[in-house]
């Protein structure tokens, strides 16, 4: 398991970071912010990604995909995430898109191709009020009705939930609020009757969205996975989606250290420049190793996923705590490097602190992470 | 199976019947670690056997080309013999400055008649070397050093004074720098020598430290006379040699951190501070050993790319600055650590009511704090990633 990449990877990562480079994702996040747009990322950006093959990545060959693994879906993250391009990658295609995999072919014949081809999306409703980083923490039920259930409950904080296509909902069809059996997952197509989505506005300015379930009726042929089992169904979905995400947190950190750097070499205080002052030297520094260190867990973590180690969640829970820290610090640091300028609005910086407190905060923060890499260990 | 799963293979059979079973289980103990040399003192005889054992197939330096007495082995078979050495818990054949840093410098920078006459005894652990950089006036600040080196014919004269010279009063060898221009810029001025400890006027004195031991030492040249065949590169190109080597150093104190065995402190915090839950009982104890443990995971990791990356044909560049940096206060927290679980039986000086694993311990965490000093500080190793990695103005 080399922790390099080889041709095929040098190449795509240069194809997603030029079309980075083109399309300016910053710009774009903002104007999307302004106009208060209720999609709040590009349909034509979105496809324009598709039509590079992007969103194919990860799915297998038979259903249409490329057959590739994480190792190159974070490639195409850290180029989302230094450009905090709002595009809903992580949601559709990893997160919902790795779920697919447990799908009924009907099911599968419904939602993978048109996730592909970017004319679709579905998102993942795990989260409730309260629950924190507690997957199996679900109180929105599924009552047995029949031949089926009916669903009743409240997702929060859905990521990309707002006008999704689908919803795949984690409910509890059997147990207590936090037992990690009798967990259902679900795919409720958004035309059902009973379930609607409300836009929440988060600090990093992303969709997102509370999915409200009022009697929904679903069957057999709704399920994903397995009744009742759906917690370890749903915990690797989140693994594979915890990698995507720690590729766009260093993509994140890359940028604002490498403005950081920039703005150092460029402001001049006390009439020199402010790079030279020991004081920001070392933390610069340290921030660059910090990030250093993040490419490698995640590098790390990609490839302990994709070749199925036995030690590929110890090592998500290692690149989540570190890219969580890293971010954070580096970001926290960039902004005090950037003095007064960096607190105003119209400076960028500021969105890429927003965007770390989120990222930290989404598929569980340090501490849980560091509790997680412990408790697998048996301390 | 494939080539490297047979050669895996064929080394643990080969480790399995012949490391002197005494030497199972010492990786810990540092006394046992073979240093080579004509002035070897042995706390184990097994010591010496191991090391000369290990000669014999070139292990000492698995890597190097056969024909100066190493291995001839791959990366990836020396990587395989090293795992399977610390697998049975046996310290490496041999360590110190021969191998760790002469003998890849004298690879990199060494004439042909350089290499032939030093890298063999290298390997047979017959010559043991020291390393001549800090002077009293010369710390972080090292191309300020102001030993001389005046050209008397085929010779150099060497006056002045060493300090920190590791394990000088042992070594039979020491590669220094000296200033042969004092007319020039301080980097310009200076060249890498050669210098047989047994030379008249060189004398070596031990200084005692805050752990009680004598690692390093006072070295001082009076009227030596060295010769100028000795010299490695060029008379004045000292420096770039130096900083090649100082990278050799960097990756060495350095990759002390990563090496460590997973879930060590975690097994020591429950054997001091007990279980709940399976859990260590201290909850703020257990936050510290579990970022400890992450962050080792991490830098062995990146360490690990770092290599791949060479491997794959790309070139080293300043890294080694984080390196060192990072792998030396890792191993100073977890030094810390270790005291913070062991508590009052961390307090031990000799004597009894302790364990020799803590007194030892105890005196491995003194000798821990001088990591982010020597071999270039913490902050110059800061320094160094702020100019050369990130361009920041000087």
């Amino acid at each position: 398991m080399k922790l390099v990449l080889d041709g095929a990877q040098q190449m795509l990562a240069k194809t997603a970071a030029d079309f980075m480079t083109k399309n300016d994702a910053i710009l774009r996040l903002r104007e999307l912010r302004e106009a208060d747009d209720a999609l709040g990322y590009s349909p034509l950006v979105w496809k324009e990604m598709a039509d590079l093959g992007w969103t194919a990545i990860p799915f297998a060959e038979d259903d249409g995909g490329l057959g590739l693994g994480l190792a190159e879906v974070v490639l195409i993250t850290e180029a989302l995430g230094r450009g905090l391009a709002p595009e809903p990658y992580i949601s559709a295609v990893v997160l919902a898109g790795s779920l697919f995999g447990q799908a009924n072919d009907e099911q599968k014949a419904a939602w993978v191709e048109p996730t592909i081809t970017g004319e679709k999306r579905v998102a993942v409703a795990y989260q409730e009020s309260g629950s924190r980083y507690d997957l199996a923490h679900v109180e929105t039920m599924a009552s047995a009705n029949g031949e089926g259930w009916e669903l009743n409950g409240e997702k929060i904080q859905v990521i990309d939930g707002h006008l999704a296509d689908g919803w795949i909902i984690s409910s509890r069809s059997a147990g207590d609020a936090k037992d990690s059996s009798g967990i259902t997952l679900f795919l409720v197509p958004a035309d059902r009757q009973g379930v609607s989505s409300v836009r929440q506005s988060r600090v990093d300015s992303r969709n997102a969205a509370i999915v409200r379930l009022e009697g929904v009726k679903v069957g057999q042929g709704d399920v994903i996975g397995e009744v009742g089992g759906g917690l370890d169904t749903l915990t690797a979905a989140a693994d594979r989606a915890t990698v995507a995400l720690c590729g766009e947190m260093l993509g994140g950190m890359n940028e604002a250290l490498d403005r950081t750097v920039a703005y150092l070499n460029e402001r001049e205080q006390f009439g020199v420049l402010i790079g030279t002052f020991q004081a920001l030297k070392h933390r610069a520094a340290k921030m660059f190793i910090e990030k250093e260190l993040s490419r490698s867990v995640v590098m790390a973590a990609a490839r302990a996923v994709d070749s199925g180690d036995d030690d590929a969640r110890l090592q998500v829970s290692n690149a989540k705590a570190r890219c969580s820290d890293a971010y954070i610090l580096i970001t926290n640091e960039a902004l005090q490097m950037h003095g007064g300028i960096g607190m105003t609005d119209e400076h960028d910086i500021g969105l890429f602190m927003k965007r770390a407190r989120v990222a930290e905060m989404t598929f569980g923060d340090a501490a849980f992470h560091r509790n997680r890499f412990a408790e697998i260990q048996g301390y | 199976m494939s080539d490297l799963d047979n050669f895996r293979e064929e080394t643990r059979a080969w480790l399995e019947e012949n490391v002197p079973p005494l030497m199972r289980g010492k990786a810990g103990e540092q006394e046992a670690f073979p240093g080579g040399g004509k002035r070897a003192v042995y706390r184990y005889p097994e010591s010496k056997q191991w090391m000369e054992i290990a000669a014999t197939r070139g292990w000492t330096a698995p890597a190097w080309p056969r024909e100066y007495g190493g291995g001839g082995h791959s990366k990836e078979e020396a990587l395989i013999i090293g795992e399977e050495i610390r697998r049975l818990g046996v310290p490496p054949p041999l360590s110190g400055f021969g191998t760790s840093m002469i003998g890849p410098t004298l690879l990199q920078y060494g004439t042909e008649e350089q290499r032939r006459e030093h890298i063999p005894k290298i390997c047979s652990g017959e010559i043991r070397w020291c390393q001549g950089y800090s002077e009293p006036n010369s710390g972080s600040d090292l191309a300020s050093l102001q030993t001389s080196a005046v050209r008397d014919g085929d010779v150099y004269i060497i006056n002045g004074q060493k300090i920190w010279t590791s394990g000088a009063d042992q070594a039979d060898w020491i590669f220094m720098l000296v200033r042969t221009d004092p007319s020039v810029k301080k980097q310009a001025g200076i060249t890498f020598i050669l210098v047989d400890m047994t030379s008249p006027g060189v004398q070596a004195k031990p200084i005692r430290l805050i752990s009680g031991a004598s690692p390093f030492c006072e070295t001082f040249f009076e009227n030596v006379s060295v010769p100028v065949a000795n010299v490695i590169g060029d008379a004045n190109s000292g420096w770039t040699v130096a900083k090649a080597l100082l990278g050799h150093e960097r990756s060495s104190i350095g990759g002390m951190g990563g090496g460590a065995q997973r879930a060590f402190l975690a097994n020591l915090a429950k054997k001091h501070v007990g279980e709940e839950h399976g859990r260590i009982a201290e909850p703020a104890l257990r936050d510290r050993v579990i970022q400890n443990e992450m962050d080792a995971l991490s830098f062995g990791t990146t360490t690990k790319r770092h290599v791949d990356s060479l491997e794959a044909g790309n070139q080293p560049g300043p890294e080694s600055s984080m390196f060192k940096y990072y792998g030396t206060e890792l191993n100073m927290r977890r030094e810390e650590l270790m005291l913070s679980i062991r508590g009052p039986q961390a307090l031990g000086w000799t004597g009894e009511g302790f364990e020799n694993s803590e007194l030892r311990q105890t005196r491995t965490w003194l000798r821990s704090r001088a990591n982010s000093i020597e071999g270039g500080t913490s902050e110059i190793q800061l320094n160094i990633i702020a100019k050369r990695v990130l361009n920041l103005p000087d």
